[in-house]
């Protein structure tokens, strides 16, 4: 079940309709390159903040006319995803926003097209996990956990976000990485990191996992303890030991980017990786990356190709060993 | 005294022109969108956070709020006038609400929504300026065995709202229940009676149910049957003021809805629905009038108006205090916050307190301007009711179906919502209340959730919910709820008997 007010959405399909007629009065200007976001997540989540980002971004350095951001939320981004791979093939101008988070969504849905189907264009930003106890909690370290874990696996609860997300997909590398069975520890799904920040203040969890930002201010005002930060290294700003510090080799990012329709030509992909590539580079991109507190993530082209098709078997590799997905 | 000072500091910035002006701005369209069916608070919001970028934070973030109070205060109209919720948290308004505008009290009705928002807010945002640290810890220890135990309760008292028939009410209420488990499972990441159908892995959207049951269903069923023969349009008589014996019996009803709405606007995933069915069922049980319950009663509509409107002033505290968002609004309002680079929580207070205080300063301002909007446009408000019924209901269906059509912009929505439709219409040609199929489809999902969190935490220990001290509490007063009226009807019986007895023939 999902919440809204009611009726949520008469604004946005009429907006959406004005936009189109818009696009359709625009197309006689000559050389104007207009490209459309698809973001396959509701208003205000990541995927929302970072195609709104990189149409701002667009504009203001002049690398298109008009960029016009649609949403279509739904079953973890692979609904959005279908629609662009049937609706948009060989259409140089359909982008989409993704990333970690629909790569696991694909196997958890039995999502009939995969990341497999569209054009990598670019990753540009990511966000590292941290795993949080209580400031009262007894737990001080990595260490205090492992050992928590191995005394009894069961005892210990991991709070994330719902089933197959990127938190527990953190948590199921962890549990692996300590010697344990990922399919067998106790994840508490919850429905947002708003949730788990509160289960885990209010002592209800042994240990809460989220994004960074998510829990920074908490961190930062003596609340919340966290014990590791998924980060390969040291991250400026951000005062948590990684787990690798603390021997326990994980890494892991939830990065965010961008993609094009299938069926594109290799002319058409070259502009758009070029067009993306000069935006992330651009100073209006830095500032944004700054007030979002996003982790620049840039890698385009085919760098970024061969990283989605290895990511896809990694995390699908992980969703089973978890037990979400039959092998 | 430091939290005084802070708040009159606040109103400096409150009552600065432009802040003043986007406060407006904001209660008025937040009435609009309530009034009307088919766009919500949420969705206004998220469409005016692009346009705001470049605003001052506390303008827009003033601007933001009032849009969310300004829709409970409007979604009352269209509950009373047409029997559409026009937001979900006022589907109980549309069951007394809308009896009593059949009754030629819609005047009353309307008055006694308003004043009691009014009342509900103001409390609301003076309970959010003076008791934010204390009401924040309470809600922290709110595990989800607490939940599971406070949804028991409501499933208890949700029997209010089940109508004349127990059986009828019941088989809604379990159809509420049973399309509730659609979708993936969240604990399991396990598809449950999706069929195959992707759309479907989310679950049913609430919105897309209610409009469909109530917008749709209730726009076929007049089509049908209303079309002919005599006018049964609700006609404005009497007065639109409230009588000496309305006050009388509303303003009880509104200090418990605040009770109940504030804390439930509080805690996490409690929402404006638990304490508006919580609200009627009380005012229900404790009413001298509860044989009018279900035809109009006023303690039905000023309870939960009220408490609709408390658990607004509730929800941004959680908020503010934590950046926990309860609700989706809630949620919105926080990515506001994020898109300025803000991050809610206790650091808040410290680091901005213009922007904090100044917002809860504006809510005073806001419920002053909302009663001013809401009681002497009452009567505009009213002659919603002369349009053409063909006109009023051609435009619910198309702000229903652009609503619907809107969340995802998916045509399979509008044939879920015109499938859903037609079940509503089914349903009330059969007399079968459609108010449980929503509480079903809210609270089962939420509460089997809760259950499975707590059992995973315990380890499968069942005791977890009588070893925790709220849950048990909780529990005990559920038990109470459910034993102490068949209890007194069980002594009075028994006295009867003795009397009787003892009586000479």
């Amino acid at each position: 079940m999902r919440h809204h007010a009611i009726g949520a959405g008469f604004g946005r399909a009429l907006r959406t309709a004005l936009a189109g007629l818009a696009l359709a009065g625009a197309t006689t200007l000559a050389g104007a390159a207009d490209y459309k976001i698809l973001v396959p997540a509701a208003p205000g989540g990541g995927y929302d903040q970072l195609g709104r980002a990189v149409q701002a971004a667009l504009q203001a350095n002049k690398l298109a006319d008009r960029v016009q951001v649609n949403n279509v939320a739904g079953a973890g981004g692979t609904i959005g995803l279908a629609q662009l791979i049937n609706s948009s093939k060989g259409d140089g101008g359909a982008l989409m926003a993704s990333g970690k988070g629909m790569v696991s969504a694909v196997f958890i849905n039995k999502s009939p097209v995969t990341l497999s189907n569209v054009t990598p264009i670019a990753r540009l930003t990511g966000e590292y996990e941290v795993l949080v106890v209580p400031a009262s909690s007894p737990l001080k370290s990595m260490a205090d956990l492992v050992a928590a874990y191995k005394a009894n696996p069961a005892a210990v609860s991991w709070a994330g976000g719902f089933a197959g997300g990127v938190d527990q997909l953190t948590a199921g590398m962890i549990v692996q990485a300590i010697g344990g069975e990922a399919g067998k520890f106790n994840y508490v799904a919850f429905g947002s990191g708003g949730e788990v920040l509160a289960q885990v203040l209010g002592g209800h969890v042994t240990v809460g996992l989220g994004g960074f930002n998510e829990f920074a201010g908490q961190i930062k005002a003596g609340k919340l303890r966290a014990l590791a930060v998924t980060a390969p290294a040291r991250v400026k700003d951000i005062d948590v030991p990684t787990l690798k510090e603390q021997g326990i080799n994980v890494e892991f990012v939830n990065w965010r980017g961008i993609m094009a329709a299938p069926g594109i030509s290799d002319a058409q992909r070259d502009e758009l990786v070029k067009a993306v590539t000069q935006m992330a580079k651009s100073e209006s991109w830095k500032a944004t990356l700054e007030k979002n507190e996003w982790v620049d993530m840039l890698m385009a082209g085919d760098e970024f190709r061969h990283y989605v098709e290895a990511e896809q078997k990694t995390v699908f590799k992980l969703v089973s060993d978890l037990g979400l997905v039959k092998k | 005294m430091d939290t005084l000072n802070a708040l009159l500091s606040g109103f400096a910035v409150a009552l600065s022109l432009q802040n003043l002006f986007l406060g407006f701005v904001g209660v008025t369209l937040g009435t609009a969108v309530g009034v009307l069916p088919g766009v919500g608070p949420a969705l206004t919001v998220a469409l005016l956070l692009p346009a705001t970028a470049g605003f001052d934070p506390t303008g827009a973030l003033i601007m933001f709020a009032g849009i969310y109070y300004g829709a409970m205060f409007g979604g009352s109209t269209t509950s009373i006038l047409l029997n559409t919720p026009g937001e979900s948290a006022t589907i109980v308004t549309a069951m007394e609400g809308n009896m009593m505008a059949k009754r030629g009290r819609a005047g009353a009705a309307l008055a006694t929504s308003a004043i009691g928002s009014f009342v509900a807010g103001t409390i609301g945002t003076v309970l959010l300026t003076f008791v934010s640290p204390f009401a924040v810890d309470v809600a922290l220890k709110f595990g989800p065995a607490e939940y599971f135990s406070v949804m028991v309760l409501a499933f208890v008292t949700v029997s209010a709202v089940l109508g004349a028939s127990p059986a009828r009410g019941l088989a809604a209420l379990f159809l509420g229940l049973t399309i509730g488990l659609i979708g993936l499972d969240s604990q399991t990441g396990q598809a449950r009676f999706t069929l195959g159908i992707p759309e479907l892995l989310d679950g049913l959207d609430i919105v897309v149910v209610a409009v469909g049951l109530f917008a749709v269903g209730e726009t076929l069923y007049v089509a049908t049957y209303l079309n002919r023969g005599s006018d049964v349009i609700e006609q404005m008589k009497g007065s639109i003021w409230m009588s000496k014996e309305d006050w009388k019996r509303s303003w009880k009803p509104w200090l418990r809805g605040t009770a109940f709405g504030f804390p439930f606007g509080c805690i996490p995933a409690g929402g404006a629905e638990i304490p508006t069915f919580l609200s009627y069922a009380t005012e229900k049980k404790l009413s001298k009038h509860a044989d009018e319950f279900g035809k109009g009663a006023i303690e039905g509509v000023a309870g939960p108006e009220a408490a609709n409107n408390a658990s607004a002033s509730g929800t941004l505290m959680p908020l503010l205090t934590l950046g926990l968002p309860t609700t989706a609004t809630a949620a919105i309002i926080l990515a506001a916050f994020q898109q300025y680079g803000l991050q809610p929580g206790p650091l808040l207070f410290d680091t901005q307190p213009e922007l904090i205080w100044g917002l809860i300063a504006s809510m005073y301002i806001g419920n002053v301007i909302l009663l001013a909007l809401n009681l002497p446009l009452v009567g505009v408000w009213v002659k919603l009711l002369a349009i053409p019924r063909p006109l009023l209901y051609a435009g619910i269906l198309i702000f229903a179906t652009m609503g619907a059509y809107g969340i995802r912009n998916s045509w399979f929505d509008l044939a879920l919502l015109y499938g859903i439709g037609l079940l509503g219409f089914v349903m009330r040609r059969y007399d079968i209340p459609v108010a449980p199929v929503l509480v079903g489809l809210i609270l089962g999902p939420l509460s089997e959730q809760q259950f499975r969190r707590a059992l995973a935490i315990s380890q499968g220990d069942l005791s977890i919910f009588v070893t925790q001290p709220i849950s048990a509490t909780v529990l005990a007063i559920t038990a109470l709820v459910v034993i102490v009226p068949q209890a007194w009807r069980l002594v009075r019986r028994m006295q009867a008997n003795a009397i009787g007895h003892h009586s000479p023939i």
